[in-house]
């Protein structure tokens, strides 16, 4: 079996399905992301990416939510379907 | 005034609070601000057999660590206005992304209920919610309701009624932490209690330290410790 590719939200593409494994910010920052639903093992799917691709609107336990670069560039996760 | 209760409803955004407010209360509210806070909330009256509930409508949020001012709002309403019962109202369509909150309130507070809303929308999506399973992992009441169509109201009011009398008794359930987090709050929470009493969980109170909470910090400074000593 392929190991489990690595990817930041920030690098997703529309459609990507990605299960969280890290969030690499400290402080409030991380507590804001953790109680969006930004947990380790939550699925996201990128929904939306702007033509600057910031910010990026992602599909989080029944939720729509756009982050900022400063803050997908922290998150790490599996690729689990590219969504094509 | 002796048979007055007042009564919280906190939740995430758009789970439907205000609407379960102005069904109970119907005409009989109007928005007050509490100790000075420039957020005001939206208080009503409840009759129920013989006592009235005094429902108070929190700013709708996901979360309760005070990162924004809405947060900081029901937080503080919550720990230290004290009311007599917390309703926490969770969307029955989202419950992983509601239960979140629902767990931080539990972790406050002793008298809560936990009000599934929007039962109508999970049965149409055929989502089954299992109450009683929940109750006992949550250790509180657990009632599915729908505001909008004023189902569940009489079993709601009569819950809350019979947490006032002592009939009910809930035992909140507690989130077991690192062997790490434990020690340390096992060494702090002794002085913690010293200062707030029973007033308000020792154990929550210590953990919010343990994360670094000034603004919580800044909030017992202000009600705890006497003006010359601060
Ligand atoms: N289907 C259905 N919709 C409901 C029910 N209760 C509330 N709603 C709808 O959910 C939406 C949000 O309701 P509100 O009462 O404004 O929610 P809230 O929790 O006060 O929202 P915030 O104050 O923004 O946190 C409204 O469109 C309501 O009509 C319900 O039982 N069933
Ligand atoms: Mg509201």
């Amino acid at each position: 079996m392929d190991e489990p590719k690595l990817v930041k939200l920030v690098n997703g593409e529309k459609g990507n399905i990605i299960k969280i494994t890290s969030i690499n910010l400290d402080g409030v920052m991380r507590r804001r992301l953790l109680d969006l639903g930004f947990v380790a093992g939550a699925l996201v799917e990128v929904v939306r990416k702007s033509p600057l691709g910031d910010p990026i609107a992602f599909r989080v336990s029944q939720t729509t939510i756009a982050l900022r670069k400063e803050e997908s560039a922290k998150i790490e996760g599996e690729l689990v379907s590219s969504g094509k | 005034m002796g048979n007055e209760y007042r009564i919280a409803l906190a939740g995430n955004p758009n789970t439907g609070k205000s609407t379960l407010f102005n069904a109970l209360t119907g005409l009989r509210q109007h928005t007050g601000n509490w100790a000075g806070k420039t957020v005001s909330m939206a208080q009503g009256s409840v009759p129920f057999k013989d006592k009235v509930f005094q429902l108070v409508d929190l700013p709708g949020t996901y979360s309760l660590f005070s990162n924004s001012k809405d947060e900081e709002v029901a937080r503080n309403f919550i720990v230290f206005e004290k009311p007599d019962v917390t309703l926490v109202v969770l969307d029955a369509t989202s419950l992983e992304r509601n239960l979140n909150l629902a767990l931080q309130v539990l972790e406050m507070t002793k008298n809560v209920v936990i009000c599934i809303n929007l039962i109508d929308e999970a049965e149409k999506q055929g989502i089954k919610i299992n109450e009683k399973l929940l109750m006992n992992r949550l250790g509180v009441p657990v009632i599915k309701i729908s505001a909008r169509n004023k189902i569940g109201f009489p079993l709601l009011l009569d819950t809350i009624d019979r947490i006032i009398t002592g009939a009910i008794e809930c035992h909140p359930a507690q989130m077991k932490y690192s062997d790490e987090i434990e020690e340390q709050i096992r060494k702090i929470e002794p002085k913690v209690r010293e200062m707030v009493g029973d007033r308000i969980s020792s154990r929550w109170v210590s953990l919010r330290l343990l994360d670094g909470d000034e603004a919580l910090l800044n909030e017992l400074n202000k009600r705890f410790v006497p003006e010359g000593v601060r």
